[in-house]
């Protein structure tokens, strides 16, 4: 009996729409990606029904993690030109007596995420050379009464930036003292008015509930 | 990888024709590092920017000659929240005359029969004002611009003058998710005035008493 036999040609599949369909796919997510910031504490923010996105720019936040450290984050103002966190770290540096070199400034205008290094070690924060040692470091910002640096921080910034516009990003499982303290220090510094950061999340009223 | 699928087919006729040649580029790979690539982009987009709550507090007064009279508000209007340890609410309304005496304070929560039913059975006056005006706007009664909206909204706040005046007070132990969730719960009902104030002693004891928590020792300074 004679053999049948197969047709050794392998089956070709068309990928030429697939990859089409991957390069729009790819095409908008490149185009629509704003990098998610590695924050140096995981902070889960609390849910509100406010919709009003976070602005770009002229912000400055506080970040409470849910260990009670405090971390500050400025942006670089609406134009890269106008270089406001250097400026502010120069500023800062200035009030406790601290010279920052043309390099460390640059380091400090390029790194992404909020800031918890009290002032006296921010010089061997931004030479250090790997993330563990850079997050040893971040203790967080201190806020006592006789060192009050966070107090400072928003000083030095409303200075360089008038327009900034402070928000408090806190963790919703902190306690509310912590909470009550940099709302003092913000409105020691006459900042009355501030935004919390929240997550969406959607509420609705039905009209029969309130019969 | 790329091949060239010759199609023969022998021909009889003696004449010379080309042969056609299909060329097949395998996309195999090219699919592959895309998945990749798309993968990435979508795990590291942040799709949702947070969002933010505004909120004004009004100006510490730093030296005596900036002080000014505060506002007299009636009594029996003034609600008073007072935000507990886990997820509690607590509230009277009035004040503490009596500190011996001091009213009782009734304890919730923020479920659906909680804090919302009671600060719109307060408020239901202005509620329901606020609802007809939305209903209004979307069904084309009234003609307003968009940007106007909201100014029209506070506009309707400002003049209300039947709904509760809420004052937040938060215990110690409460939480930052706690306090953003009164003022969440500020704007869901529409109460028009509402003020974050500090909670005094004797409001601490009505909470310990209530709740029926020994207060920490005061360390010794």
């Amino acid at each position: 009996m004679p053999k049948i036999k197969l047709p050794t040609k392998q089956p070709f599949i068309d990928m030429t729409p697939m990859v089409d369909l991957f390069s729009l796919l790819l095409v908008f997510f490149i185009l629509t990606a704003t990098f998610r910031q590695n924050e140096p504490a995981p902070v889960d923010t609390p849910f509100s029904i406010a919709e009003k996105p976070i602005p770009d720019f002229n912000n400055m936040t506080i970040v409470i993690s849910n260990d009670n450290r405090i971390f500050f984050n400025v942006d670089n103002g609406p134009d890269t030109l106008l270089k406001f966190r250097p400026k502010i770290l120069a500023e800062v540096g200035k009030y406790y007596n601290i010279e920052f070199t043309e390099d460390e400034l640059r380091t400090f205008e390029k790194f992404p995420t909020s800031i918890g290094v009290p002032i006296e070690k921010m010089k061997e924060f931004l030479n250090a050379t790997d993330k563990m040692q850079r997050d040893a470091l971040q203790t967080g910002i201190p806020t006592d009464s006789l060192n009050n640096q966070l107090a400072t921080w928003i000083l030095c910034t409303r200075k360089v930036n008038p327009n900034v516009v402070a928000s408090i990003k806190g963790d919703a499982k902190i306690e509310y003292p912590i909470v009550k303290k940099v709302l003092d220090i913000l409105q020691d510094k006459n900042v009355n008015r501030f935004n919390l950061v929240t997550n969406l999340e959607a509420v609705k009223i039905e009209e029969e509930t309130i019969q | 990888m790329a091949d060239i699928g010759a199609q023969e087919t022998p021909k009889k006729g003696g004449k010379k024709t080309l042969k056609k040649r299909v060329v097949r580029i395998d996309m195999t790979p090219m699919v592959d590092l895309m998945c990749l690539l798309i993968t990435f982009f979508m795990l590291t987009t942040a799709f949702s920017k947070p969002k933010i709550m505004e909120i004004v507090l009004p100006e510490k007064i730093k030296s005596e000659k900036e002080k000014v009279e505060a506002p007299k508000i009636a009594k029996s209007r003034t609600l008073n929240v007072i935000l507990g340890p886990e997820n509690k609410v607590l509230w009277y309304t009035g004040m503490v005359e009596d500190t011996k005496n001091p009213p009782p304070l009734q304890v919730t929560d923020f479920g659906p029969n909680g804090i919302r039913q009671l600060l719109l059975e307060r408020n239901r006056a202005l509620f329901r004002k606020i609802d007809q005006f939305n209903k209004d706007v979307i069904s084309g009664k009234i003609n307003i611009k968009r940007d106007s909206l909201e100014a029209a909204i506070r506009q309707l706040k400002n003049e209300d003058d039947t709904g509760p005046i809420v004052l937040i007070k938060a215990y110690k132990k409460s939480t930052y998710g706690n306090f953003v969730d009164i003022l969440d719960e500020m704007s869901i009902v529409g109460i028009a005035r509402y003020a974050i104030v500090d909670i005094s002693w004797i409001e601490e004891q009505m909470v310990e008493k209530t709740l029926g928590i020994t207060p920490e020792p005061v360390k010794n300074k």
